[in-house]
């Protein structure tokens, strides 16, 4: 039955992407709810899709987290064609041999778990595009 | 009102485990030793500014009066993430040179023995229904499902971004940056750790966000620093003896993090720490290449590096090729971190700002001992707290 996004930026369906409030004014580009633009000022925003493929531009693989969240996994930032997104990689042995900088990675959505009313919250990672890449 | 603002006194107490003594302990033995560093009492003192990040507001200025002296004084009590104490101390400097009084005095504390991470928050059972809440309209808790909020995975990205834009940062130099703050903390008895670490060592141990193995990361220990600071006008009328152990503060400057994009994505620790190099630099009339030893914020292994390009220590893009030089080690021509860094001295929060600018104040004092660095005559001191605020303060001797 129902599904319902991780985060409100996540859009489900046929083609999952995700969405920024880009700035009416300057363009910048935020996945949380806004005040007015830190960039410039105004108050006026659009949603925008994000693409969902990019090129991971940092990572961490996490081996120590609070109490509850499982671990080894890789943290980083994939500059979807001009705009950062924070999010994990997914679909790739979270050691330093299988992780590369530099490496192209789309959109994947998940299942995190389902809720008292059979809802699932879907998530979002990113897996790399070509696997083969990895040496 | 051009006139310069001096360190009178400044002290820290000993890093590391403290059980016997609690936070106002602690922040009293750094006031009254600083007071006496400087030849003063409570009843000189015009401006309290005390910082305790993890008692916030807890009036940790007021509780320290009850104890060492209640004069009536105004207080400020501030909390700025891990630039606590340079803004304590920038208070200080602010109120001293606004000339609303000649004296202030800045103390920072903190008592974080046996803490673990500081961020990235126990992780709740999920609801029993999906609720969206707070400004991402998430469902569930965001640590680890998307990306990280713990401080060593966030400082990891930060150095692996760099190592990606400019090529030969890998595990293996982000661990020699450590062995050489650990090599340093030998030669610091108030160092929370002072034990020489193999190359082996630190990469062997425990990992916690690649490539920060436990002994890349800050230590979490108890400990207390305190500066007085004093006018150019009042100084003048101080012994020949107060003067000459006096160090000018020939730059104080705070800034946060103007926004670029992907800032908020991954904080950007290095433009506001460019901004606050530059404009200290201009404050002070000095250079980079004027510096005869620099205590830079390494909460991280990663994080040493990218401030060696961010102070303008080296050229844009040059970190790891100015690293491999072996200038930053105590013997080099621009020694980093000579006493142990945050890596192993410790980091007590809201100490760390005020204890990193009495390690500069030790060697332009000509008193550091065993680890002295001879002849030196200005030091910058540098300190960042994520969300962020930066600190950098230029420091010169006495010139007679």
């Amino acid at each position: 039955m129902g599904q319902v996004p991780l985060v409100d930026y996540l859009v489900l369906g046929d083609d999952p992407h995700l969405v920024a409030n880009q700035c009416a004014s300057c363009k910048a580009r935020f996945f949380d709810r806004r005040n007015a633009c830190a960039a410039c000022g105004a108050t006026a925003f659009s949603a925008v899709d994000v693409p969902t493929e990019g090129e991971l531009v940092t990572y961490t693989i996490v081996a120590f987290a609070a109490p509850g969240v499982p671990v080894p996994f890789i943290a980083g930032v994939i500059d979807c064609g001009g705009t950062s997104v924070r999010a994990n990689v997914v679909g790739c042995e979270p050691d330093p041999e299988h992780v590369r900088l530099g490496m192209k990675v789309r959109l994947k959505t998940f299942p995190i778990g389902t809720d008292g009313d059979g809802v699932d919250a879907i998530g979002f990672g990113f897996e790399p595009i070509d696997t083969k890449e990895a040496p | 009102m051009s006139d310069s603002v001096w360190i009178l006194g400044i002290t820290m107490t000993k890093f590391g485990k403290s059980p016997e003594k609690d936070v106002i302990d602690l922040a009293s033995e750094a006031a009254l030793a600083a007071l006496a560093d400087g030849g003063v009492t409570m009843k000189d003192v015009g401006i309290l500014a005390a910082g305790n990040l993890m008692n916030a507001s807890a009036g940790i200025g007021q509780q320290l009066q009850k104890q060492i002296g209640q004069t009536g004084i105004p207080v400020y009590n501030v909390a700025n993430a891990c630039a606590t104490g340079a803004t304590a101390l920038r208070t200080a400097v602010m109120a001293v040179k606004a000339g609303e009084c000649d004296v202030g005095m800045a103390v920072g504390v903190e008592k974080l023995a046996g803490a673990g991470l500081l961020a990235g928050g126990n992780r709740k059972a999920d609801g029993d229904s999906w609720t969206p809440s707070g400004r991402y309209g998430s469902v569930a808790p965001l640590d680890g499902r998307v990306g990280t909020e713990t401080m060593p995975g966030v400082f990891a990205q930060i150095g692996m971004e760099y190592g990606h834009r400019y090529g030969g940062a890998d595990f293996e130099l982000f661990a020699r940056i450590s062995q050489k703050n650990h090599a340093h903390s030998t030669l610091n008895p108030l160092a929370a750790y002072s034990k020489k670490m193999s190359l082996e060592e630190i990469m062997g141990d425990v990992m916690i966000a690649y490539p920060n193995t436990r002994p890349m990361c800050s230590a979490n220990c108890d400990g207390a620093a305190a500066a007085v600071v004093v006018s150019e006008a009042k100084l003048r009328m101080l012994d020949p003896d107060q003067r000459r152990r006096a160090v000018k503060i020939s730059a104080s400057v705070l800034t946060t993090d103007p926004w670029e994009e992907a800032c908020q994505v991954l904080p950007n620790v290095n433009t506001l720490t460019r901004n606050a190099a530059a404009k200290a630099y201009e404050q002070a009339g000095v250079g980079p290449e004027d510096l005869d030893l620099v205590e830079l914020h390494d909460c991280f292994a990663t994080a040493e590096l990218v401030h060696y390009d961010n102070l303008m220590l080296c050229e844009s893009g040059g970190a790891v090729d100015f690293f491999n030089s072996g200038v930053t080690w105590r013997d080099g021509s621009i020694p980093v971190n000579v006493s142990g860094g945050l890596e192993s001295k410790g980091h007590p929060i809201a100490a760390t700002g005020i204890a990193n600018i009495w390690e500069v104040c030790h060697h332009l004092r000509g008193e550091a001992g065993d680890r002295q660095i001879e002849g030196a005559s200005v030091g910058l001191a540098h300190v960042i707290g994520l969300g962020s605020a930066c600190g950098v303060h230029v420091l010169e001797k006495a010139a007679a």
